[in-house]
């Protein structure tokens, strides 16, 4: 599944294969399936245990962003497409890379510069600028000008490779990793009883401004909201402080983003279960989907759980296995041990109902 | 096409022996004599059926020493840090700003490997220009501490790029086509007929260290003249200011009248330029000053050697995908032939 989660393509705004995928690998596990305006993914799993029947049930979000960066076509130059990022793409990382470039129909290219051989030291020096990364396909001009159109996307090509100590590396697994977390832990839940509605969310456009978190939780309404996402990994040339080592399990985060109830409960649902966990302190802004669900409405109690990940926003985003299956494990289990007062007993009411209809029955 | 074949194959210098076996396999049923050298060049020897003679030897056939190395680029491991990263240094000529976001191949088990950087995201104001030193990177096979490290990739393994091999319609990417269209274009020549000549084909090493293997396959061999195929660069993206692209994709070969490494001999390069206009074959010179080849090596062996180089014009060499055009290939093989078809001892004994 991570493999193709990570290998489908679903640029920021352009989610569909990637969402397609997805839509028929949450059939079986949800009640009810729809997709909001901006082009999350939003599958509803009914409380079904005694407790849920008669009044309507409180609703649990749980959001992973479907999107993934890449490339857009900003120009055609003889037979060489000039490129400008989609998302937080970053140009030290790109030359080299292959890519797919989604004209009229795909075409596999590289993104190239001139040569070293001919360039002067200094540039070379310098991380090549947008103005002179080019993607090549390879086709004469008269064939590049008919299949590419100004406007077309262009998706990284990169499989995923299984290293030592099921490590994986590959492109997108921010945030395909917690879609994949997220859908693990609804195959969990299959014959499991739950008081609270489950609403997984597998959100659009995360990467261009968490605008798709935005919309679908306003459109849920939630009474409890939980976001997915990687976390910086322990690599060389990060200080300690910045990173979480891969294979010590998911990162819980703490700060002004997150409602200390309800990161109390995760703790308390990890260590019950023994899934190792590590904590991470977030001062400010998350820069992640929990940014925005905390906000919606009237307010929303949020957590955030993170799988720590090396190299984002790179080709080779690497992680252990291990802390995806651990991630899904503590959310089946958050999920499962949520008592249908849980809001009263942190002394917070529901949300009032409303919204667009999926996920409520008041 | 064993041009994929080659593509693929992994030859750091210094460990070009999967290379070495594909152009064994190729040539064994088609030449009079191989050998491996000491170095691990590959020696073969088609015998010719003429009685060209040795402008040297009146008792001697003509040799002619056509070479193409089949090493390539890489890395090597040199250190090993305390959390299982490698600690790597470049074989041959890497471009630094090319090697953050790779996927390699490392070592004989050809265990995958990765260079990533610091996320965008943690970057100060100053780092988004900057380029990672090859010092400050390293190559994560997702080993967790030091032991593992040093157990699965000691110090000295080799590792490269692990590109696939890819067919784009005109055009084909893939790694390492420096030199490995020189390889596909030597065994194109060596499957072919034989020549009025000895023709001593070397698939040399070491190239990309320092033309090490091709200064011991030509004093092995004492050819009468050289030749070396090779891929080069093509530099025909838009640029700034207009200058010469020094070879551009589809113009058919690049013959080399001088690059950093030697002067063409002019009568090598009069036979090549002059065979393409009669047979129509397009042609370019390559813009001189830029590059070295194995000629670099063949023009000084024992008391001189008249040497050329011609190349198969490819974009984006010493990357992890380069470019090449079919019909540069075809072409290349096709002028090599011709040319060579054409050589008399009255082309080498007259300035």
């Amino acid at each position: 599944m991570l493999r193709h989660l990570s290998e489908a393509i679903g640029l920021s705004g352009h989610e569909a294969p990637a969402r397609e995928w997805l839509r028929k690998t949450w059939e079986p596990f949800v009640d009810e399936l729809r997709q909001d305006s901006l082009g999350s993914l939003i599958g509803l799993k009914r409380a079904n245990s005694p407790e849920a029947s008669g009044r309507p049930s409180p609703k649990l979000m749980i959001a992973a962003h479907i999107d993934e960066i890449g490339l857009i076509v900003s120009g055609i130059d003889k037979e060489f497409l000039r490129i400008q990022p989609v998302g937080g793409s970053d140009n030290r990382i790109l030359l080299g890379n292959e890519v797919t470039v989604h004209g009229k129909r795909d075409l596999p290219g590289v993104v190239a510069t001139r040569p070293p051989h001919v360039v002067p030291k200094e540039e070379r020096d310098k991380v090549v600028p947008w103005d002179q990364l080019f993607v090549d396909v390879g086709l004469p001009a008269g064939q590049v000008e008919k299949l590419v159109k100004v406007g077309d996307l262009i998706s990284t090509r990169r499989e995923l490779t299984t290293l030592e100590n099921r490590r994986v590396a590959g492109k997108a697994l921010d945030d395909r990793a917690c879609v994949a977390v997220l859908t693990l832990a609804l195959e969990r839940l299959v014959d499991v009883r739950h008081e609270w509605d489950v609403l997984a969310v597998a959100t659009a456009q995360e990467e261009t401004g968490i605008k798709g978190a935005m919309t679908a939780a306003y459109g849920v309404a939630p009474d409890l909201g939980v976001a997915l996402d990687v976390t910086f990994g322990n690599q060389p040339g990060i200080p300690e402080a910045e990173t979480y080592p891969l294979g010590e399990g998911p990162a819980i985060a703490v700060g002004p983003n997150f409602h200390p109830g309800l990161v109390a409960r995760l703790r308390e649902v990890a260590e019950a279960e023994e899934i190792p966990f590590q904590v991470e302190a977030i001062p400010g802004r998350s820069g992640t989907d929990a940014w925005a669900i905390q906000v919606t409405r009237e307010g929303v109690p949020t957590a955030l759980v993170s799988v720590p990940c090396r190299y984002m926003h790179q080709p080779v985003e690497m992680l252990d296995v291990a802390d995806v299956e651990r991630a899904a494990r503590l959310l089946a289990a958050l999920i499962a041990g949520l008592e249908v007062d849980f809001l009263e007993s942190l002394g917070l009411s529901r949300a009032p109902r409303g919204g667009d209809g999926i996920g409520r029955q008041g | 096409m064993i041009l994929k074949q080659l593509s693929e194959a992994i030859g750091v210098s210094g460990d070009e022996g999967e290379v070495r076996e594909l152009v064994l396999d190729a040539v064994r049923e088609h030449v009079d004599d191989v050998r491996i050298d000491a170095m691990g060049n590959v020696l073969a020897l088609k015998r010719g059926k003429g009685r060209l003679q040795s402008p040297r030897d009146s008792e001697r056939r003509l040799r002619v020493l056509v070479a193409a190395h089949m090493d390539e680029i890489g890395l090597m491991v040199v250190d090993h840090d305390k959390d299982g990263f490698l600690r790597v240094r470049p074989v041959g000529g890497i471009d630094a700003r090319l090697l953050p976001g790779v996927l390699l191949k490392v070592g004989p088990e050809r265990r995958p490997g990765v260079i990533g950087v610091k996320p965008i995201h943690l970057l100060k104001d100053d780092e988004q220009e900057k380029v990672a030193k090859i010092e400050e990177l390293a190559v994560d096979i997702g080993a967790k501490t030091k032991e593992e490290a040093q157990k699965l990739a000691p110090l000295g393994t080799y590792a490269t790029f692990a590109t696939r091999f890819r067919e784009l319609g005109p055009t084909v990417m893939g790694k390492a086509f420096d030199d490995r269209v020189g390889c596909a274009v030597l065994v194109e020549l060596l499957q072919g007929e034989p020549f009025r000549f000895d023709l001593h084909a070397a698939f040399t090493v070491q190239e990309e260290v320092g033309l090490r293997g091709a200064s011991v396959a030509a004093y092995a061999t004492d050819p009468d003249c050289g030749l070396a195929l090779e891929g080069t660069v093509a530099d025909d993206l838009p640029k700034e200011k207009e200058g010469s692209p020094t070879t551009e994709l589809g113009k058919g070969p690049a013959v080399t009248v001088m690059d950093r490494s030697f002067i063409a001999d002019k009568r090598l390069v009069q036979l090549l330029t002059s065979t393409a206009e009669k047979l129509d074959i397009p042609y370019q010179i390559k813009q001189p000053g830029i590059g070295g080849t194995d000629s670099g090596a063949i023009h000084k062996t024992r008391g001189g050697v008249p040497s050329v180089t011609v190349a198969v014009p490819c974009r984006y060499i010493h990357s992890p995908a380069a470019i090449l055009s079919l019909d540069d290939f075809k072409n290349t093989v096709r002028l090599v032939r011709e040319s060579l078809s054409r050589l008399t001892a009255r082309t080498l004994a007259t300035e």
